[in-house]
C-alpha cells in the first residue's frame, strides 16, 4: 500500500516551500513539520479551537479543516509572518502583538497564535471595534488559560496602536507637505 | 538603587518568543530530523473486556511501518503495572494500569498497542488494522452504579472501594443529635477536565554515543518522569534526561506520570535507535487522560439560632475512575478544605473512594477544593435560608478569627501534615467583597429588575486554599563572567510566566539588572531535585528557594568584593549587576567579581586573563579556599514545615430568563489574598483563567458518560468549553495580602483561586434568582427549566 505523494508549492510569509505530501496531509502539518513553520499549533484538528488558524490571502482560515495541495495558489500568513521588517533580525512586533504583551493577553501561548492572526484579519475588516465588537471578534477561538477578557483589551489595544500609527504618518506627510 | 520589581506589573518575558511564533512546545521538536518517527496508540473501544487476542499480523505489511508492541513485548518493569505514585495507608485495594493492557481494558481509551512509524497518519492507518478479539464484561458507570456494586471493574476489589478514609475532631454526631437545629443535604458534582490546549506528547532520543537517553515531556514533573523512565527502562538515573520544553497548559493532568506512553516512546526510541515522537489528539485526551470533580455527598449539619455550626457530618462518594495512580489526594483534599474559613465545633467526614469504567481522575485545578466547596457554602446557605438570615452573617458567625492563627483543625491534610492555616483575615475579605459587589444594595436592584420582568440573584462563596506543599524545590544561581545571571530550578511552567516572576525575585535579591537574569525550569541536567508543579506552589516553593539562592551567590559576592575593593562587606551595596562601596566611586562589576572567584590556569578573553593564577591570589594559600568552591553560584532548597493557606471570596449576580432558563452572568466580583503578590498583573491573569474553567464546570462542562461507558462528547464540538462569548465580560477584583509567615517572600499559591469557588456561587446565585434549592453542578438551562417544573405550584401549572 504506498500513497500518491505530490509536489505542491506553498507560499508561507513570502517565501516558497517546496513540499512533497500525500493527498491527505493537512495544511496544519505541512506549515508544521513540512515547512518547519511550527508557530501554527494544533488544539483540537476539528476546526473548533481556532489555534491553527491562518491567512489565506488574508481571510482567517483554520489550517486543519485544509489540505495542503488545496493551498497551492494561495499566499499564506502564519504567526511567523506577522512581525514587521524594522531592519533587525527579529522584526518588529505587530500592533496585534505588541498589544497581546501590553494586555496580557496570553499565559501559555498555545492558542495565541490563531487569536493574533484572527484578529489581524478581524482590525482589516472593522479596524475601530467596540468592546462588544471586539468579543465577537475572537468568539470563534478557544483559549483555557486566560478568561479571554485580556484578550478583548488587547483588540481594544491593537485598533488603538494602529489608530495611532496613522494618526501618525498623516501627521508626517502632512509636516512633509509643509 | 535599582527599583523594587517584586509587586510591580513587570511585562512577561516569555511573551517575546510565544508572540513571535518562536515557542517550542514538545510537539514543535525534532521536526527537521529526517529520522524522526511518530508513534500513534490503539485504544479499547469498550469500557470493560477481556482481551482473548491481539493479532497484528496486517501491521507490518503497511509502509512505513517500523515496529509494534503490545504487551507481550515488554520485558521486565515495563511488563509490570505502572507505579502507584502516592500511597496512602487507607488506599487498600490501590489499582494501577499496565503501559499497555494486559488481559483487561478497564475504560474506553485504555492503551492496548503501540505502533511506531515514518509519520502519524501511518501509524494510525497500522493501528486501524490491529485485530483485537475481546469478552464483553459489563461496565460499572457512575457513582450510583459504583456503590450499588451489583458489577465489580476489579474482581479482586470487593465492593468498588479503593479506599475509606474517615477524620473527626470533637464528636459531630452528638453534637449535631444535641444542636437546637439540623439540616440534612444531598449535593452533587459531576465530572469535568482540565483539557489544556496542548495535549500531552513526549519526544525522546537514544545517544549510542554517550549511551544516553534524552526524553522530552510536557509533563508537570520533569524529575518525576525522569525517575519512571529510569526505573522502567533499567537505567541509571545517571544516563537520563528529562526536559520540559514550553508546555501549552497543564491545570494538573500534566502531572500525572508516567503515562503510558511517556515510558513506551523511550522504549522505541532506545530499542529502534531513532528518534520517536507521540503528540496526543484531542479525542485521545478526552479518553485516556484523566478527569476530575465528581463526587456524591451526603450532609448533616447541627446548628445554634446565629447559625453557628456545632457539629458538621460529611459522607461522600468520591469516583475514582478506573485506576489509583494518584493515590488519594483529590478526596482527602475535598474532606479537609471543605472546612474553608470556618470552624465547625465538630467535624466528621468519611468517604470512600471508588472504581469505575471511566478514565482515572486525578487533580484538575482546585483539586477536590471545588467540591468540598460547593458542599460547605451550599450547607452555609442552606442553615441561612434556615433561619430566615442573610448569607453573610451565618458565614460571620463561624469564622476563625484573625487573632486565632495558627489555627488547628485537628485534621491530617495531603500532605500528611497537620491541617494548619497559617494566616488570613476573613472577616476583612468579607467586608471587601460585600462593597465590591454591592451586596447590601442588591434587594433594590432586585426589585428595579423584577419592575422590568427580569429576574436576578446573588450568591458568594469563600474558600481556603492550601497552596505551596512541599516537601521541597530548589534553585541553582549562577553569575557568569559577562555578568549574566543563569538561575535554573527544578520544577516547570506551563504559561504561569515563572520566568518573569522569578526574575523579579532575582533581580531584586541579588541586585542585578532584570534583563539579565535568565530563568530555566523544568530540565533535569539543570537541576536533577525538584518535585513539580502543582497544588499552586510553584511561586511559594521555586520563588523562596531561588531567592535564598540568589542571598548565597550575593554573600558570595560581597566576601569577594570586599576583598577586591579592600572594604568591609558591610559597606557595599549591589545595584543593577555592580558592587560599590556605599558613598564612595570605588566599584566593581559582578562579572569581574565572578572572575575573580574562579581561580584559572587558562585565559580563554580578555576577562578570564584577570583570573589567571599570576594575577589573582595569595601565593601563600590554595587558590580555592578549603570551604569555598570556584565561582559565583548560590545553591538552596526550601523546604516549609507545612503548607502555606491562601483564601479568598467570589460574589456573582446572574440573570435567569423567565422564559427560556438561560443563565447570564451580570457581576463577579474576586476578593483574594494570597500574601504578597510577586507580579499583580501574572496574579490577575491566573484569576482569570481560573474564573473562565470554573464557569465552565458550574454552566456548561460535563463528561457525558453512557451506560455502556462510552464517552458521548468527547470532542471540542461537544464538551462546551466557554468561549469569549460565555465568560464574564469583565471580573472585579480586590487583594488582601496577608503574608504568610512560613517563608522569606512571605507569599501564597495563586493558581488554582479562580475556580475553587465557581460551583458554589454559581449554585448560591441561581437559587437566589429561583427561589428553590440547588443541589447538583453543573447546571444547563434546560435543567434549570426541568428544575423549576418540579418546583412549580401544581395549582399554576395544572
Ligand atoms: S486545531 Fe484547527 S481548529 Fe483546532
Ligand atoms: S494562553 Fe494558554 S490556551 Fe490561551
Amino acid at each position: 500500500m504506498s500513497e500518491q505523494i505530490h509536489d505542491v508549492r506553498l507560499h508561507v510569509n513570502g517565501s516558497v516551500h517546496e513540499v512533497r505530501v500525500p493527498a491527505r496531509r493537512l495544511l496544519s502539518d505541512a506549515l508544521r513539520h513540512d515547512c518547519g513553520l511550527t508557530g501554527t499549533h494544533v488544539g483540537c484538528e476539528h476546526g473548533v479551537c481556532g489555534a491553527c488558524t491562518v491567512l489565506v490571502d488574508g481571510a482567517p482560515m483554520r489550517s486543519c479543516l485544509m489540505l495542503a495541495v488545496s493551498a497551492v495558489d494561495a499566499e499564506i500568513t502564519t504567526v511567523e509572518g506577522l512581525t514587521e521588517d524594522d531592519g533587525t533580525p527579529q522584526g518588529r512586533l505587530s500592533p496585534v502583538q505588541q498589544a497581546f504583551s501590553d494586555c496580557h493577553g496570553l499565559q501559555c501561548g498555545f492558542c495565541t497564535p490563531g487569536f493574533l492572526t484572527t484578529i489581524t484579519a478581524g482590525l482589516e475588516e472593522n479596524p475601530d471595534p467596540t468592546e462588544d465588537e471586539a468579543r465577537e471578534m475572537i468568539a470563534g477561538n478557544l483559549c483555557r488559560c486566560t478568561g479571554y477578557q485580556n484578550i478583548v483589551k488587547s483588540v481594544l489595544r491593537a485598533a488603538e496602536i494602529n489608530a495611532e500609527a496613522d494618526a501618525k504618518s498623516k501627521a508626517d506627510a502632512g509636516q512633509e507637505r509643509a | 538603587m535599582t527599583t523594587k520589581l517584586f509587586g510591580t506589573k513587570v511585562a512577561r518575558v516569555e511573551d517575546q518568543r510565544f508572540l513571535r511564533g518562536q515557542g517550542r512546545y514538545v510537539d514543535d521538536l525534532l521536526h527537521d530530523d529526517p529520522r524522526l518517527l511518530h508513534a500513534a496508540v490503539l485504544r479499547s473501544p469498550h469500557a470493560h473486556a477481556r482481551i482473548t487476542d491481539i493479532d497484528v499480523s496486517d501491521v507490518l505489511d503497511v509502509e512505513g511501518v517500523v515496529a509494534v508492541w503490545t504487551h507481550d513485548d515488554l520485558t521486565d518493569a515495563m511488563a509490570e503495572p505502572l507505579p502507584l505514585l502516592i500511597p496512602h495507608p487507607t488506599l487498600t485495594h490501590g489499582r494501577t494500569q499496565y503501559a499497555l493492557a494486559k488481559d483487561e481494558v478497564n475504560h474506553v481509551g485504555e492503551a492496548i498497542a503501540f505502533v511506531v512509524a515514518v509519520d502519524r497518519y501511518v501509524a494510525e492507518d497500522a493501528v486501524a488494522r490491529i485485530r483485537v478479539t475481546y469478552e464483553h464484561l459489563e461496565p460499572v458507570v457512575g457513582i450510583d452504579a459504583a456503590r450499588a456494586a451489583t458489577r465489580l471493574v476489579h474482581d479482586d476489589v470487593p465492593g468498588n472501594v479503593g479506599a475509606r478514609m474517615e477524620q473527626e475532631n470533637g464528636d459531630a454526631r452528638a453534637a449535631i443529635a444535641d444542636a437546637p437545629h439540623t439540616l440534612v443535604l444531598d449535593l452533587d458534582i459531576e465530572r469535568s477536565a482540565c483539557t489544556p490546549m496542548e495535549g500531552r506528547g513526549t519526544v525522546a532520543r537514544w545517544d549510542p554515543d554517550t549511551s544516553r537517553l534524552t526524553v522530552w515531556s510536557s509533563t508537570q514533573t520533569s524529575t518525576g518522569v525522569r525517575g519512571c523512565v529510569a526505573a522502567k527502562l533499567g537505567l541509571d538515573l545517571a544516563k537520563v534526561d528529562v526536559i520540559t520544553p514550553d508546555v501549552g497548559g497543564g491545570f494538573g493532568v500534566k502531572v500525572v506520570h508516567p503515562w503510558p506512553e511517556e515510558l513506551l516512546v523511550p522504549l522505541a526510541a532506545k530499542t529502534l535507535g531513532r528518534p520517536v515522537k507521540f503528540t496526543e489528539d484531542r479525542r485521545e485526551h478526552f479518553i485516556s487522560s484523566a478527569h476530575e470533580r465528581a463526587q456524591q455527598h451526603h450532609v448533616e449539619v447541627g446548628f445554634d439560632d446565629a447559625g453557628r455550626v456545632l457539629g458538621l457530618n460529611v459522607e461522600f462518594w468520591h469516583d475514582h475512575g478506573a485506576y489509583t495512580p494518584y493515590g488519594l489526594i483529590v478526596p482527602i483534599i475535598t474532606s479537609t478544605q471543605l472546612l474553608g474559613p470556618y470552624k465547625p465545633l465538630n467535624y466528621r467526614v468519611v468517604f470512600e473512594s471508588l472504581y469505575t469504567n471511566t478514565v482515572i481522575v486525578t487533580p484538575y485545578r482546585g483539586a477536590g477544593r471545588p467540591q468540598g466547596c460547593f458542599v460547605m457554602e451550599r450547607t452555609m446557605d442552606a442553615i441561612a435560608a434556615y433561619l430566615g438570615k442573610d448569607r453573610t452573617e451565618v458565614r460571620s458567625a463561624n469564622f476563625i478569627q484573625p487573632d486565632e492563627f495558627p489555627y488547628e483543625h485537628g485534621l491530617i491534610f495531603q500532605d500528611g501534615r497537620e491541617l494548619t492555616y497559617d494566616s488570613g483575615d476573613y472577616p476583612a475579605s468579607l467586608e471587601k467583597l460585600k462593597a465590591l459587589v454591592g451586596w447590601d444594595d442588591f434587594e433594590d436592584f432586585r426589585a428595579e429588575m423584577a419592575a422590568q420582568g427580569r429576574r436576578v440573584g446573588i450568591g458568594l462563596a469563600c474558600y481556603v486554599e492550601g497552596t505551596g506543599v512541599g516537601p521541597y524545590e530548589g534553585a541553582h544561581v549562577h553569575v557568569e563572567t559577562s555578568g549574566k545571571v543563569k538561575v535554573a530550578t527544578g520544577l516547570t511552567t506551563q504559561g504561569q510566566g515563572h520566568q518573569t516572576a522569578f526574575a523579579q525575585i532575582v533581580a531584586d535579591t541579588l541586585g542585578v539588572r532584570f534583563e539579565d537574569v535568565e530563568i530555566t525550569t523544568g530540565d533535569t541536567r539543570k537541576m536533577p531535585y525538584a518535585v513539580g508543579t502543582f497544588a499552586s506552589r510553584a511561586a511559594v516553593m521555586s520563588g523562596s528557594a531561588i531567592h535564598l539562592a540568589a542571598l548565597r551567590a550575593k554573600e558570595k559576592a560581597l566576601r569577594i568584593a570586599a576583598e577586591a575593593l579592600e572594604a568591609a562587606e558591610e559597606d557595599l551595596e549591589i545595584v543593577d549587576g555592580v558592587v560599590s562601596v556605599r558613598g564612595t566611586d570605588a566599584s566593581i562589576d559582578l562579572g569581574t567579581v565572578a572572575v575573580l572567584s574562579n581561580p584559572l590556569r587558562y585565559a580563554f578573553d580578555e576577562a578570564s586573563k584577570a583570573a589567571t593564577q599570576f594575577s589573582v591570589g595569595d601565593p601563600g594559600k590554595p587558590p580555592v579556599a578549603e570551604d569555598d568552591e570556584p565561582g559565583l553560584e548560590g545553591k538552596d532548597f526550601y523546604s516549609p514545615p507545612r503548607s502555606t493557606f491562601a483564601n479568598g471570596m467570589h460574589a456573582v449576580i446572574v440573570e435567569t430568563d423567565p422564559d427560556t432558563a438561560e443563565i447570564t452572568i451580570l457581576k463577579y466580583a474576586v476578593v483574594h489574598d494570597c500574601g504578597h503578590l510577586i507580579n499583580p498583573m501574572i496574579v490577575e491573569g491566573q484569576i482569570h483563567g481560573g474564573v473562565a474553567q470554573g464557569v465552565g464546570g458550574a454552566l456548561y462542562e460535563r463528561m457525558a458518560y453512557d451506560e455502556s461507558g462510552q464517552l458521548l462528547n468527547a470532542s471540542f464540538m461537544d464538551f462546551l468549553m466557554p468561549y469569549a462569548s460565555e465568560v464574564p465580560t469583565s471580573i472585579d477584583i480586590d487583594h488582601l495580602e496577608t503574608p504568610s509567615p512560613l517563608n522569606p517572600l512571605g507569599i501564597k499559591g495563586a493558581g488554582e483561586a479562580g475556580v475553587i469557588p465557581s460551583a458554589a456561587v454559581f449554585a448560591a446565585a441561581i437559587e437566589d434568582a429561583e427561589g428553590f434549592p440547588i443541589t447538583a453542578m453543573p447546571i444547563s438551562p434546560s435543567e434549570l427549566y426541568a428544575l423549576r417544573l418540579s418546583h412549580a405550584d401544581p395549582e399554576e401549572t395544572s
